[in-house]
């Protein structure tokens, strides 16, 4: 453990002890990530309760508001979920180090996008190396909020089907019941259909995307 | 046809529910056929897209409802800084405006003492409450209609072979005088916000009647004139309890420029409008109010307010007379500060508001069919 005083935007504004020590993910952590991956309401709640208010303080305290420190701590969940999915996956320090430097990461990208950002003063804190996830991650919410567009462009029904067959993952014969199709067949072919258009629609963008 | 075999056919593979030999034999094709081959790799890159879609959408639900709940508890805390934090964050937010505004403020002090003074001697326009008195026209047609229901009621309840008792007074529609809006702000003990003026009406009897037509009888614990709210609870035993509320109501004032919207009834059915905060202030800088650029009618007083977030801002209570498009709302922490007052009266302790946000990042009509329930029509004579 370490004291550490660093400067942000030349104001002192932390004084904060964090963990830094490289060793592999304690097992707790590990099974809490685990938990994470499976998307264990519990394993969320915990990782919100011994963090979320570390985030908020750093956030509101460099020119962010306590709404900026939501979006940001649900940004950092969603790389933290997409990192805790994949098979090789293994967090090289302390889960707090790790939530905190994604989100310091996260936020400082934000205020340079506000243009708020006056100049950064030489990194004393010492926070682990997150560009190569965040570049992964910024990958992956390119093709979310393309796949979303696609989504709200293919109007209704479809956009309730689609969402009821492949989000809440219900059952054929109870979308049938719910959207008064005859039965699941019929439900299937109206899936099938409405997936042909938002596919459409989908690569239409990711085409134009890149 | 041919496609939607193919997708479904590329599903079943990517999902792993193909058999062993509808598998070999998919292959062989896909082998043979490279531009079919062409379009089930497409196809299954598709899927996996979609799969990684909805996993994330379905995470950010439970993320939403988790702060929801630590929200709920007072763990996420949304209160106004305190102390240092807080003049750190002002003057990092801050620094330049205050020095550029600094410099102008002198000269522009100089320049509007004149102006202003001679703007406030001149005549200023009235505000105008928006709750609706009904004319002989409107009642009559509003009469009509709830015969209509009415009649529609009778045959239901025969049909359920109800009780005729309850039934006979529920359909019997009460002559109302007006109509305004209101909201529920306690899921539990079924306390809803309205504006003091639209109570004052209601010389003998009070109802509330939600979007699917149901009347309640309510009766007002709460009047305050000063800023214009009131708090009614609903005393129908025939009242259902409601989920915890889909909005939050914010503690801190509205910030210029947030988009926003409000269900109302200016008319016998729920209505949808929005608009923007235009002003921190309302009508000759009432710090009570805000200012909205919408549209809002006779009906609308009492009106909930909410931003694309959920969160709930402000009550309509008037529009200016002269000007097209100006409406005044109360701002939301007034609603805490009335809670805090009825808690002090007996009986009445354990107001509570009791909030599940869940509208955050969802589009507006799944938003307005979550609020739609708990904005009432306010009604009485």
């Amino acid at each position: 453990m370490k004291n550490i005083i660093f400067l942000f935007f030349g104001l002192q504004i932390h004084n904060r002890s964090i963990n830094t020590h490289l060793v592999n993910t304690s097992s707790p952590e590990k099974s809490l990530l685990e938990g994470l991956a499976r998307e264990d309401k519990e394993a969320i709640e915990k990782i919100y309760r011994d963090n979320y208010n570390m985030v908020q303080s750093l956030i509101v305290n460099n020119s962010g508001t306590t709404d900026d420190a939501a979006d940001i701590f649900q940004e950092a969940m969603i790389v933290l979920f997409e990192k805790s999915k994949s098979p090789d996956f293994e967090l090289n320090c302390a889960l707090k180090t790790y939530i905190y430097s994604v989100c310091r990461r996260l936020w400082l990208k934000k205020l340079h996008q506000m243009q708020r950002f006056s100049k950064q003063t030489d990194e004393l804190e010492q926070v682990v190396p997150v560009e190569e996830e965040l570049e992964f991650h910024e990958k992956r919410q390119n093709d979310f909020s393309i796949m979303e567009n696609a989504m709200s462009k293919i109007g209704e029904p479809c956009k309730s089907l689609l969402e009821a067959y492949y989000i809440q993952k219900k059952q054929m014969q109870q979308i049938a019941t719910e959207f008064g199709y005859t039965n699941a067949d019929n439900a299937k072919t109206q899936k099938y259909k409405c997936l042909v258009r938002l596919k459409k629609l989908f690569f239409a963008q990711y085409k134009n995307g890149k | 046809m041919d496609d939607i075999l193919l997708i479904d056919a590329a599903e079943r593979y990517v999902k792993g529910e193909m058999t062993a030999e509808e598998r070999t034999y998919f292959e062989e094709v896909r082998k043979n056929n490279p531009e079919l081959d062409q379009l089930v790799v497409e196809h299954i890159f598709f899927f996996n897209e979609l799969n990684k879609y909805s996993d994330t959408k379905s995470f950010k639900h439970s993320l939403n409802e988790t702060v929801a709940k630590l929200t709920n508890e007072g763990f996420i805390s949304k209160a106004p800084l305190k102390g240092k934090a807080k003049l750190v964050y002002m003057w990092n937010r801050y620094k330049r405006t205050i020095a550029v505004a600094a410099s102008i403020a002198g000269i522009v002090s100089i320049i509007s003492v004149g102006a202003i003074s001679s703007y406030t001697n001149s005549k200023v326009p009235d505000t105008k409450l928006l709750v609706q008195k009904l004319d002989e026209q409107v009642k009559q047609q509003a009469v009509k209609t709830r015969q209509i229901e009415s009649k529609l009621k009778d045959v239901i309840a025969d049909s359920k072979k109800q009780p005729a008792e309850t039934e006979k007074e529920k359909s019997t529609p009460i002559e109302s005088k007006f109509r305004a809006t209101g909201f529920l702000i306690d899921n539990i003990n079924n306390f809803i916000v309205t504006n003091a003026h639209v109570v004052k009406e209601a010389r003998h009897r009070l109802i509330v009647e939600n979007s699917k037509g149901e009347q309640f009888r309510a009766e007002a614990v709460y009047i305050n004139n000063d800023n214009d709210l009131a708090i009614l609870k609903v005393t129908d035993k025939d009242f259902k309890s409601l989920p915890p509320l889909p909005y939050s109501i914010r503690k801190t004032n509205a910030e210029l420029g947030e988009q926003i919207f409000m269900l109302g009834y200016p008319k016998q059915e729920i209505v949808y409008g929005e608009g923007y905060v235009s002003a921190k202030n309302g009508y000759k800088m009432d710090t009570i109010y805000c200012q909205l650029s919408t549209a809002a009618n006779e009906g609308n007083s009492g009106s909930p307010v909410i931003n694309r977030n959920g969160e709930l801002l402000g009550i309509i209570t008037s529009r200016e007379t002269s000007t097209e498009g100006v409406v005044y709302a109360i701002k939301s922490p007034n609603i805490y500060s009335a809670v805090e007052e009825v808690k002090k009266i007996k009986d009445y302790e354990k107001i509570k508001i009791t909030s599940a946000p869940v509208l955050k990042g969802t589009d507006r009509p799944t938003q307005i069919k979550k609020v739609q329930d708990y904005v009432f029509m306010i009604k009485g004579n």
